[in-house]
Parts: C-alpha cells; structure tokens; sequence
C-alpha cells in the first residue's frame, strides 16, 4: 500500500464529501417516507434517475438552464408522489407490500428510460459542467458544491419544518400513532399525501443534481440503491439530518478506501458499515 | 378428481413421463425451452422455501443462484473439475453464504422483514463487486466451452433438460417435504407473529437459517447446471436485478402460501417472457413483468394458487373431527410434589431505555398454586411475564424454573422447559385454523408430540375451552371472547407446567368473566401452577391462593388474599395516599 500524497488524500476526502452528500439527498425522501409512512420506496431511485434524464433532455434538446428544469420537473414529480400514495392507501398497502409495488414502479421506469433514451450512456453537456475553483491545491468543483449545499438546505429546512411548525407536530404525531393523531383531528391521510408529493419531488431535485455531476444509464438505477439504503439505516428512519450525515461518513470512508486500497473495492464499505451497525445497534434504527 | 397416489408419488409419476420426451426426438430448441422453465420452477420453488413460508422476502436470490454460477464456471472451467462433482460444491457455496448473510441478519427484532429484503438485495452487488475484482472472473468472464458435459443422452441438449428436469424435481420434492414437516409448520407461524411463534417453542433463527440454507443451496445448485447451458458466464448477466425480480414474481403470481404455487408461476411467466423475447420487446417484456407485479400485489396477493386452491379444499374437508369423543385433558402436573417451589424470581432487573420497568424484583411460585400477580398500570407485571417467558432478556437477577436457570435462553427453550403465556391482546396466527393454531404449541413446546397426537391434543383443549365446534375456522371468524378461550387452549395444549395469564378478563362480559373463572379454577384442578396477573379484583380475591403486588417494579406486598389487599402500603398504591 503506497501512502499517497496530502493532496490526492485532500481531493479524494473533498470527493467524498460530495458523493456523500448525493447520498444524503437521495436518503432524504427515502428516509421520510419509510419512517413516516411506513412506505419502503424503492421507485424513488427510478424517480431520480427519470428526474436527471428529463434533466438531460430538457437542457440538450429544448436548450433550457438546468436549474429551470425544475420549474417543470418539480411539481409533475410532487402529483407522482402523491398520486402512489393515493393508490397504496387505497389498497391498503403493507409496508412490505410497499417494496413489491415500488419494485414494479421501478422496473416499468427503467425499460421506460431505456426505450426513450435507450441503454447508452449520456452525459449532460451545461454551462456548469466544467466550472470549479481553487482552494489552495485542491480544486472544488461548483455542480458538486451546489449538491452538497442543496442537501444541507433541503436537509436542514425539513427538519426545522418537522421540528418547529404546526404542520411538522402534526406529521411526526401521525407517523407515530396515526388512529390517535387522527381522533386530535389530524389529517392523516392528507398529510401522507403531502408527505409523499414533497419526498418524489426530492427525488427530482437529487435527479438534477445527478445529471449535473454523472453519466446516466438505465442500469445504474440499481446501483445506487444498497448504499443510499445502508445511509438511511445509519442515519435513522424518518430523521431527516441522519442519512446526509451517514451518506458524508459513508461517501469519505468509501474515497479513502478508493485512494488508500482501490476504487474497485469502495462497492463494500457502505455494506461493512451498514452490517457492523445492524449489529451493534439494531434497536436504534 | 381426486387421486389416491401421495403427493410424492406423484411427483414422481409427472417427473417419468417429462423424463422420457427426450426419447421423442425433439427439436434441441423444444428441450431448452422446457430446460428454461425447469430452471424457472427450481428457482422460484427454492426461494419460496425461506421466503414464501416464512414471509421473509429475499431479493437477492439472484446472487446465491450467481454463486453456485461461479463456482462451476471456476471448478470446472479453471481447475477441470469434472462437471458433475462441481453441481454439490455450488450447493454447497450458495448455501454458506446465505446461512452467513442469516446469520446476521435474522438476529434483528424490528424491521426484520424489511431489512432481510434490502440487505439481499445489497448481496447482490456486493458479491458482484467481489466476483469481478477478483482472479474468480477478473472481468473477463468465465468459458465453459471447455468443459466436457458428461454423456448422460444422446446431445447436449437432452443432457441438460434431464439434469434440470431432476433439479426441478428434487426441488419440488423437498418444498413439498418441507411444506408438510414440522419446520414448515413453524415456517408458517413465523409468517404470522415471529415472537408468538418463539414463545410458543419454535426454534425461529435456527428454522429461518436452515430454510434460507435450503433455499440458497438449491439455487446454487441450478447456477451450476445454468453455467453449463449459457457456458459463458458474466458478471453483468449473472448478478443482475433481473432474477429476483422474475422470482419474486412468479412465486408471488402462483400463489406463496403453496408448495406448488411458484412453479405454476414460474411456467407462465417464463412463456410469458419468452413470448416477448421472441418477438424482439424485451425491454416492454421486463415493464410487463414489473406491470403485473403491481396488479398481482394490489388485486391478488394471495396467487392463483392461494385464490383457487382453498376453494377445491373446502370441497372436499367434511372431516372425522366434530364425531370423535373428546379425552378428557391430560393431567398438567410435574414431577414436583404439591407445595414445592416451581419458580424462583430473585432480584429482576429490566430498564427500557432509561425507564426502570422491573427494580429487583423477587417472588416465588409453588406448584399447584394460582400466584395473582397484581399491580397499577405500569408496575411491571407485563414486563415480568415477558422475561420469564423469554421475549425479553433481563437486564440482571435470575429466574430459576424447577431447578434450571431460564433467564437468558432463547423464547423456544423457555417453552420447551414447560412455561406457556397468553396474550393480553390475542395473538392468534391468522392464516391457521383455530385447530392448528393449538396443535401447534402442542408440536412445539413442552410436550413435543408429533402432528397427529398434537391435533388429538388440540382437539381436547379445543373442547374443553369450548372452541371445538370452530376447530376449522380462521381465528378471525372468533369473537374476542372465544379468542381469548383460543389463547387459554393454545397455552395449555403444550401442557405446561407453569401457565402464565395476562390480563385473560380484560374486555370480557360479565357473564364472561364467570365463564372464565370457572374455566381457569378447572385448568388449577388439572394440577397447573399459575401465575394470574390481573385487574379484575373479584376474580383475583376468588380465584388466587397467594397474591403479590408490584408497584414501580418493586414487590411490596405478598401473601393471602384477604390480607395483603387490607394492608396499608396496598391500600395507597390502588387508591392513593391520604393527605394528612
């Protein structure tokens, strides 16, 4: 093992940071709707990645800022949410029967995105794309900066609104006892409904971020699904700070490993960690 | 309709005539078409095994099924194992390191089934990471076209339909095996309330483990057999989300509650697929997979099998039952001379997360006596039943039951040691039969019998509870008050030498209260030992020899009856501190 230099450690810790922080804002919807829902969402990976090639197809053929894509993006991905959470309560959907639904969800998007876009991989060309600064010898690139900064803000902003407004007591009284919640006269169904729109939107704004930053294809939904799980489940179900806190540990260890051993093996920290925590604190999840 | 041949043998009969359609001369296409579905049938029948019994959904049987891949592809394709002797080796791999992947996952209280779910999925690209970083694939892949097939048939191809039709069969044969024995039985109560399962005798980890060994092991198995028939193997191909998801679904389609279930489903939809395929959509073809996933799960997540075959069944079940003259109960006395300690509780000790539910505190039963067991809410006369039954571990202190310290062991091992419970809210297991659902302590727990002698047993504590007329109903169909008589006969088929109450009166009529006290004072009458915690104070005073009372976790009183419930400190717990 060849000790590298302070500088390639520096860049790689600075990468980590920013893979962790992708993490973290694709954990983030995940986290909520699993912990407050009781919904294990796996169409919210599918739901990303429809989000970054709409992206991509808005900002290379219509010729549209990437940022404005949203406008557009945001609201259609807030009535998915809350049209799916309009199906799985009138279905009465189990948390575990949830998984099979959004495993479904995510298969008919991926041969979605595979038939408009086809198997190849894309790469969005922006006017960010090749923007960094200096800092000192480590170089910062400004579409990972602008990820990490989003997920602090959207992290921060959800619990603060969890924590602090009436509409926050109200969602975390129905998440933790939704039949007493709803004899206080609590909404619940309608706040499930909210709940779900904002965490699919989430998932369109992680989707910018992805076009922003990676190459796309359809397989690649897949990849992101154990380590932005083992983020959720060290963070903590339905703590909306837990997965981007978990995502940046997850995201450094995972560059340290990279440039310490080899980036082939990064693939298995996020599972050794999640594993040593499944079984030294299997109660606190 | 209805053939007299056992199921096995008619395994056997479906498995001679498939074997002899080789001798046919079919096209080579025909047989590998019948080889995919062979493989289908295999794969999804073993993941039902764990999964469909027991509820715990693995998504990643792709990967065990890729494991038993690479080991073939590198024993036979690098080191010239001879082809045969690799299929038991990837058997053996698959299974390994689904019990390693069990091993640690099972352990877990909350979110088991979720976990379980995502943590094979995870698998799935870790041992893909491993496999293609590795010298096991390097990224190149691995060639089989080396590696010689032995001549069992006339052409390859009718080899390898034979081998798959035989793993087909060997797999149907132990999902059927396992369906019938005891570990299925218990397979299916984990479905339903994996604790109430454990506290009722179940072994739940080491049945979850050796299911998911089983299950593992055989799609191993088939990964051997499928490296040999595509013989060039890929990590893209193999570790892809496509074979757990095609599994899931097919078992899910044919129905998970049936050994069978999986292979009807599997059948149609690898025709299904191949259609697709064949007419150049397999893109639309895996969206058509995951569209009915959803349909299935939203308008028919029994399967076809669970929708179709309770009907046949109901046909055909008059039963010898109701006619049969019930036993009277066996006696549920111990070796232990009347008035003898049973149980010894000393300094128990249980802190939830900074709230101190048990502080030291020590009582003793004697055999053959009602201890009532009484307290506020939250004194911690909940708590001590569920450490002495073994849901929960203490934090300190012991719990001696007839001369063995049972504070510590597994929830099974409790019962098995001859202590039952019942549930203040019945925990009935939904999907069995109110008969079933009293054989199955009687299988489980102290009195270990074997399924006939158990059903016998359930039947006598069916009719003495008074539920023998509901022998065949779902627990469901019960009111609250027959349901708490289920809990009462499920507690006592496993004849139980120490028998604990919660909270049987709760909720129940008057009238009912009376019916129950008698039913309980007859229960005493057979030589039980009880530990009767309560509210309903009239029913404590009629029914208790001794009595002890909890308040913040802590004894404060104990004795007759009469006596402790006049003492002062008694007084003021249940009514309050006069202020002078």
């Amino acid at each position: 093992m060849n000790f590298p230099s302070w500088t390639l450690l520096g860049q790689s810790l600075l990468s980590g940071i920013f893979i962790g922080s992708l993490y973290g804002l694709l954990g983030l919807g995940l986290s909520l709707s699993w912990g407050m829902l009781r919904q294990i969402n796996l169409a919210h990976f599918a739901l990303a990645f429809l989000g970054a090639y709409l992206t991509f197809q808005l900002t290379s053929v219509v010729g549209m800022d990437p940022l404005m894509t949203l406008a557009l993006i945001l609201p259609c991905f807030f009535a998915f949410g809350v049209l799916m959470q309009w199906l799985f309560s009138r279905f009465a959907i189990s948390p575990f029967n949830s998984l099979l639904v959004t495993f479904g969800i995510t298969v008919i998007i991926e041969s979605l995105i595979q038939w408009l876009w086809t198997a190849d991989y894309r790469r969005m060309d922006s006017v960010y794309a090749d923007m960094k600064f200096k800092v000192g010898t480590l170089y910062v690139p400004i579409p990972e900066l602008f990820t990490l900064l989003i997920a602090i803000l959207l992290s921060l902003s959800t619990w603060a609104l969890l924590r602090y407004t009436d509409l926050g007591r109200a969602l975390r009284a129905s998440a933790e006892d939704g039949q007493i919640a709803a004899a206080f006269g609590v909404n619940e169904k309608k706040l499930a409904l909210l709940l779900s729109g904002f965490s699919a939107a989430f998932a369109g704004v992680a989707g910018l971020c992805l076009a922003l930053s990676y190459t796309l294809s359809p397989s690649q939904i897949y990849a992101w699904i154990g380590v932005v799980f083992a983020a959720v489940m060290i963070g903590g179900l339905g703590n909306p700070i837990g997965p981007l806190v978990a995502g940046i540990v997850i995201g450094v260890a995972e560059a340290i490993t990279m440039a310490l051993i080899s980036p082939a093996w990064a693939p298995l920290v996020s599972f050794s960690l999640l594993i040593i925590v499944l079984l030294t604190r299997a109660d606190k999840i | 309709m209805k053939s007299s041949l056992p199921t096995s043998a008619r395994i056997a009969v479906v498995g001679l005539g498939l074997a002899a359609v080789p001798f046919f001369g079919l096209p080579p296409f025909y047989e590998s078409f019948l080889y995919l579905i062979f493989s289908a049938v295999v794969l999804a029948t073993s993941w039902n095994i764990l999964s469909g019994y027991s509820g715990y959904f693995s998504f990643g049987h792709g990967a065990f099924f890729g494991a038993g891949m690479y080991t073939t592809a590198t024993l036979a394709g690098r080191l010239n194992w001879p082809f045969l002797w690799t299929l038991p080796a990837a058997g053996i791999v698959a299974a390994l390191l689904g019990v390693g992947v069990g091993a640690v996952v099972f352990r877990l209280r909350r979110l088991r089934g979720e976990l379980f779910a995502l943590l094979t999925l995870a698998v799935t690209f870790v041992l893909a990471t491993i496999v293609l970083n590795t010298p096991i694939d390097g990224g190149q892949g691995v060639s089989l076209s080396a590696v010689a097939l032995p001549k069992l048939l006339s052409s390859p191809s009718s080899t390898l339909y034979i081998l798959g039709l035989a793993m087909a069969l060997l797999t149907l044969w132990i999902a059927y095996a396992v369906y019938r024995s005891k570990l299925g039985t218990g397979l299916f109560a984990i479905h339903d309330d994996e604790d109430v399962a454990e506290v009722m005798g179940v072994p739940t980890f080491r049945y979850k483990l050796v299911a998911f060994g089983l299950s593992c092991g055989l799609a191993g198995m088939a990964g051997g057999i499928h490296a040999m028939f595509i013989s060039y193997v890929t990590v893209g191909e193999t570790f892809s989300i496509i074979v757990p998801l095609n599994v899931v679904l097919m078992s899910v389609l044919g129905g998970t509650r049936h050994w069978f279930g999986p292979a009807v489903g599997a059948t149609v939809i690898t025709a299904l697929l191949y259609a697709f395929t064949a007419g150049d959509f397999p893109v639309a073809g895996r969206a058509a997979v995951g569209l009915i996933l959803i349909v299935v799960i939203l308008f028919m997540p029994e399967g076809i099998l669970g929708r179709f075959i309770p009907r046949l069944e109901g046909r055909k079940r008059p039963k010898e039952a109701p006619g049969s003259p019930a036993v009277a109960p066996a006696t549920l006395k111990g070796g232990e001379a009347k008035g003898e300690t049973l149980l010894t509780i000393t300094g128990l000790s249980k802190a939830f997360s900074g709230l101190q539910a048990l502080d030291g505190a020590a009582l003793q039963v004697r055999r053959g006596e009602i201890l009532g067991l009484v307290g506020p809410n939250g004194s911690g006369k909940s708590t001590l039943i569920n450490l002495v039954s073994g849901h929960y571990r203490s934090d300190s202190g012991s719990i001696v039951f007839a001369g063995q310290d049972v504070a510590g062991l597994p929830a099974h091992r409790v019962a098995q040691s001859g202590i039952a419970r019942t549930y203040q809210i019945p925990r009935p297991f939904l999907h069995l039969s109110v008969l079933a659902n009293v054989a199955l302590p009687a299988m489980f727990g102290a009195a270990a019998l074997d399924r006939q002698a158990a059903e016998r047993e359930a039947r006598r504590w069916l009719e003495f509870t008074g539920l023998a007329a509901k022998a065949d109903a779902l627990p469901g169909e019960l009111n609250l008050h027959q349901r708490k008589f289920l809990e009462l006969a499920r507690a006592l088929a496993s004849r139980p030498r120490l028998l604990l109450l919660d909270e049987v009166l709760s909720g129940l009529t008057p009238a009912e209260i009376g019916h129950a006290i008698e039913t309980i004072r007859a229960i005493r009458d057979l030589g039980a030992s009880i530990i009767f915690v309560e509210h309903v104070m009239h029913a404590v005073m009629e029914l208790s020899d001794r009595i002890v009372v909890l308040n913040h976790g802590k004894v404060i009183a104990e004795g007759q009856p009469q006596d402790v419930m006049r003492r002062p400190e008694v007084v003021s717990v249940y009514l309050g501190k006069p202020h002078a």
